[in-house]
């Protein structure tokens, strides 16, 4: 399977997904008006990963800002992981949230609450 | 009419940073994102305040371009145009305003949202945006019911509405922001 890779701009995020290492990166800011065309390739790429999945399988998620709009198509995309996770490999997602940015932390928190995926927060230095 | 300078005096008396009249686009909007943040780079603002002022700017305009793109019952040009101002208090606060014409039969359904939204308190809301993020539908064009709630829960305050009714059509929805430093 190819790795998918889309580059950011300044509403959307940059997405790397390798399907041959099991490693999903989400990095920057996510204010799309319409995610749900946006988030598509990723979800359907997980899709076809979940056949053939690796045994371990890591997700970064480094957003800056992100939408309601896309905070749903997020969801999505952590509903396939828990169908992956549930699977034939173990899922860790790392949410990533500034330091102060406690709406960022507490997003993370409701994904959480939400999805049974093993989370870990993790606190970075503003840059 | 009144003159340019009155309105200048309008928007200086009213501490005015960015006011916009007109249909709500794609490009608009990420223009007027761009303008905000590096006017508060400027301003040398806390990335927490920041960040909060760029959210909720972010979900106030989409929800304009939203509403105007998908309620077909808005035709005419001026039933289109919305109107949108951002003002910084002589305290630092922040007020993110916006007004938009709606269609009076959907006035009710809105009102009884804002004050359903307006009548919870912080873990309320956090209670309500997970189960609506978990089982709300989403619109077509990606308006998936979340904006307000987000709104007033970053805010941390209640949502200041108001509706003015303009004929047997329509009604026009204004809608304050408050954001405290």
């Amino acid at each position: 399977m190819e790795e998918l890779i889309v580059e950011g701009s300044s509403k959307t995020p940059t997405i790397k997904f390798n399907p041959e290492t099991g490693y999903l990166l989400v990095r920057g800011r996510s204010i799309p008006e319409n995610s749900i065309e946006f988030y598509k390739p990723l979800v359907d790429a997980l899709e076809a990963y979940n056949k053939n999945s690796k045994s371990q399988t890591k997700v970064d998620i480094q957003l800056e800002y992100f939408n309601t709009s896309s905070s749903k198509c997020i969801l999505d995309v952590f509903k396939k992981l828990e169908v992956i996770n549930a699977g034939s490999s173990e899922v860790t997602i790392n949410w990533y949230y500034e330091e102060d940015d406690e709406d960022m932390l507490e997003a993370g928190e409701d994904y959480q609450a939400i999805i049974s995926v093993p989370f870990k927060m993790i606190e970075v230095e503003e840059e | 009419m009144k003159n340019i300078h009155d309105f200048y005096n309008m928007m200086e008396d009213g501490n005015i940073m960015l006011s916009f009249k007109g249909e709500v686009t794609s490009d608009l909007l990420t223009s007027i994102l761009q303008i905000m943040e590096s006017k508060m780079e400027v301003l040398d603002e806390s990335p927490k305040i920041k960040k909060k002022v760029y959210n909720i700017l972010v979900e106030c305009l989409q929800n304009l371009y939203h509403h105007i793109d998908e309620d077909d019952t808005l035709t005419a040009a001026n039933e289109k145009s919305a109107l949108f101002m951002i003002r910084k208090s002589d305290d630092g606060d922040y007020s993110i305003m916006t007004g938009n014409y709606i269609a009076n039969e959907n006035v009710n359904h809105l009102k009884s949202r804002l004050d359903k939204i307006n009548s919870m308190d912080k873990e309320e809301l956090k209670d309500y945006y997970k189960e609506v993020l978990n089982n709300g539908e989403m619109s077509a064009k990606g308006g998936g019911g979340l904006g307000m709630i987000d709104i007033a829960r970053k805010s941390g305050k209640k949502l200041d509405y108001s509706f003015v009714n303009i004929d047997n059509n329509f009604s026009f929805f204004s809608l304050i922001v408050n954001i405290a430093q």
